[in-house]
């Protein structure tokens, strides 16, 4: 029987090729997933010879940070402080400016005011962060400098949450206008015909349908503020201090993590190892603010259809 | 005629009012008529979508707009409530007369138009909000007072849903069938009580049952309201409406008489042709 032949060898198509593709295809997802593994198992070793000095509790609960003047002193709550200050302060500044610019972008500029401010709002977002933080130094601090009445320090608080929150509101922006941008226009048109005002229609029908992707857009812009470093350091200093005043310089976790790593302290040492806890702690904090993105998307995905 | 709230202060009432006083600008003006087109062409950019339309709509009557695909039927009901001011390119001239007054003058404000004149879409587009919020919306922003649970029960009941949802007005709207959902979206036009209701192939995404619940509600419904009515079926056309409008390819008005003539006796040989399906 002469049917007709439908083998490989045959057609000549896939074959050896598809397999060897699907292989490279392999590892090249393999290395990334690899590579946040290496970084977990890193964080952890040295973490541990860490706490052979330091006990957990002492770290997490210690309100002195001086690593490497004597008497030394390893509790971290004073950059874990820096760190809050810097990310609640840039997140007044970006959730409600960047959820503002989304609005605009998306229910009231005309597609040709779009089509150049996404752009733009995109290449705002390339920008590398230690321009931000020169900027802070140079511009934003002076500024507060000149204009508000009290004593303002060259490195303060104040700054680097500024800067930092310039820095995300285009990732907040950008993310949350694709979102309101994926309600269907029927869901416009519906409050549109009820008499409702650009206004309700933007904040009580594409806002709320939109919902999972603006939350998560602020839960990753706030996880880039947690671990933005370049910025903050050059802006707000290293002088890790419990101060409620904003005009003080503060330090951040990964202030005190360039610090150290520009530092000659000796690899071994307990400063080096320091290092190690600090960032398994900044770790922590940003790696549970993608879980929550990543649930938060799944809790309210269907608010269309 | 349903008596307008007292909430309601558009610009479009002032104007009314002032119109009937002075007889002169609402000549022709029956009592009857809600809406009356005069000379009304849509664009879309260059291209004309409708040729000069000249119709009179009566109240409390159920209009049915019929023709082939493409020919304008959504884009003249579209015009009525101004929903066309939302496409960048869309221009319209001649008047649309909502009881006198031009809508496309420039002081009226197509939100309170809005407000007069509800819609129905053809894709049921209920909010991704609870049952309740959904009827309610309409009231809430529209600031009308009383008892909102009531205003919400009566909208549904007379969208003929209440019996099926009266035991899940927290649940989401979503989560109600199609049928449902168009019928939500109804109660939901309503509940504001506007005086005008248009509606886009409300049932072209339905089931025969649900359609024929959407039908027997459009009977109803014109008791209190003036029902304009875009659908490409022509036996419902003939079923539900009292008068029809027949728009025939390039955005002609091509027939427009009361629905039993348009059907038993057309008056051009076009109209018939299509009718009896000979095009389109
Ligand atoms: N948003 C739009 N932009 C450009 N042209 C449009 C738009 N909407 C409709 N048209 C055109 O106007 C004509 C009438 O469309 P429409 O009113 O939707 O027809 P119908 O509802 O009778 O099917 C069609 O030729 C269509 O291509
Ligand atoms: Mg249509």
């Amino acid at each position: 029987m002469s049917g007709t032949d439908l083998t490989r060898s045959a057609t000549g198509v896939g074959g050896r090729t598809d397999s060897l593709v699907r292989y490279v295809f392999f590892a090249c997802a393999a290395l990334s997933v690899l590579t946040t593994v290496g970084i977990i198992v890193v964080l952890l070793e040295g973490s541990v010879e860490f706490f052979r000095t330091v006990s957990v509790f002492e770290f997490l609960t210690g309100t002195e940070w001086s690593p490497l003047i004597e008497p030394v002193s390893y509790g971290v709550l004073p950059l874990v402080w820096g760190t809050l200050v810097i990310t609640v302060g840039s997140a007044l500044i970006a959730l409600p400016v960047g959820t503002a610019t989304a609005i605009y972008l998306s229910e009231y500029a005309n597609p040709g005011v779009r089509s150049v401010v996404k752009p733009i709002l995109e290449v705002l977002a390339g920008i590398p962060t230690i321009v931000y933080g020169f900027f802070a130094l140079s511009f934003i601090t002076p500024q507060l400098q000149r204009v508000l009445p009290w004593e303002v320090g060259t490195f303060n608080a104040a700054a680097g949450a500024i800067v930092v929150g310039v820095m995300i509101i285009p990732m907040v922006s950008s993310l949350s206008e694709d979102a309101m941008h994926a309600v269907p226009d029927e869901l416009r048109e519906g409050a549109y015909g009820l008499g409702a005002t650009r206004y309700e229609v933007s904040t009580d029908v594409v806002l709320p349908a939109a919902v999972s992707g603006i939350l998560a857009s602020y839960v990753l812009a706030l996880s880039r503020a947690i671990g933005e470093t370049m910025a903050v350091t050059l802006a707000a200093g290293m002088a890790p201090q419990f101060t409620t005043s904003p005009l003080e310089p503060i330090q951040t976790m990964t202030a005190y993590m360039v610090q150290i790593g520009i530092s000659d302290v000796s690899v071994g040492s307990i400063g080096y190892q320091s290092l190690f806890a600090v960032g398994l702690t900044l770790f922590v904090m940003t790696f549970s603010m993608n879980v929550a993105s990543i649930w938060i998307r799944s809790r309210y995905r269907e608010e269309y259809r | 005629m349903s008596d307008t709230g007292p909430a309601i202060e558009t610009s479009i009432e002032a104007e009314t009012d002032t119109a009937r006083g002075d007889s002169g600008g609402v000549d022709q003006q029956t009592a009857e008529t809600v809406l009356s087109a005069r000379d009304l062409e849509v664009f879309y950019g260059d291209e004309r979508a409708l040729k000069p339309v000249n119709a009179e709509i009566t109240e409390k009557k159920v209009t049915a707009i019929i023709g082939p695909s493409g020919c304008g039927k959504s884009t003249f009901l579209r015009s009525i409530n101004r929903m066309n001011d939302m496409i960048d390119v869309c221009r319209v001239t001649g008047e649309l007369r909502f009881k006198g007054k031009n809508v496309y003058d420039e002081d009226v404000d197509p939100v309170a138009l809005r407000r007069k004149v509800g819609m129905v879409f053809q894709k049921p587009n209920p909010f991704p909000k609870s049952i309740y919020d959904n009827v309610a919306y309409g009231l809430k922003i529209q600031g009308k007072d009383g008892d909102r649970d009531a205003q919400v029960e009566e909208a549904l009941r007379r969208a003929a849903l209440w019996d099926e949802v009266k035991a899940k007005l927290d649940a989401s709207g979503l989560d109600l069938s199609g049928g449902q959902q168009q019928r939500l979206c109804i109660a939901r036009a309503i509940a504001p009580d506007p005086e005008v209701i248009l509606m886009d192939e409300p049932a072209s995404a339905l089931d025969p049952v649900a359609t024929a619940q959407i039908e027997d509600l459009i009977e109803e419904l014109s008791r209190d309201y003036t029902v304009v009515i875009v659908t490409h079926n022509m036996q419902q056309a003939a079923r539900i409406s009292d008068r029809t409008m027949v728009f025939l390819t390039g955005g002609e008005l091509a027939a427009f008489d009361d629905t039993q003539a348009i059907f038993e006796n057309p008056k051009s040989q076009r109209v018939e042709d299509y009718i009896t399906g000979k095009f389109g």
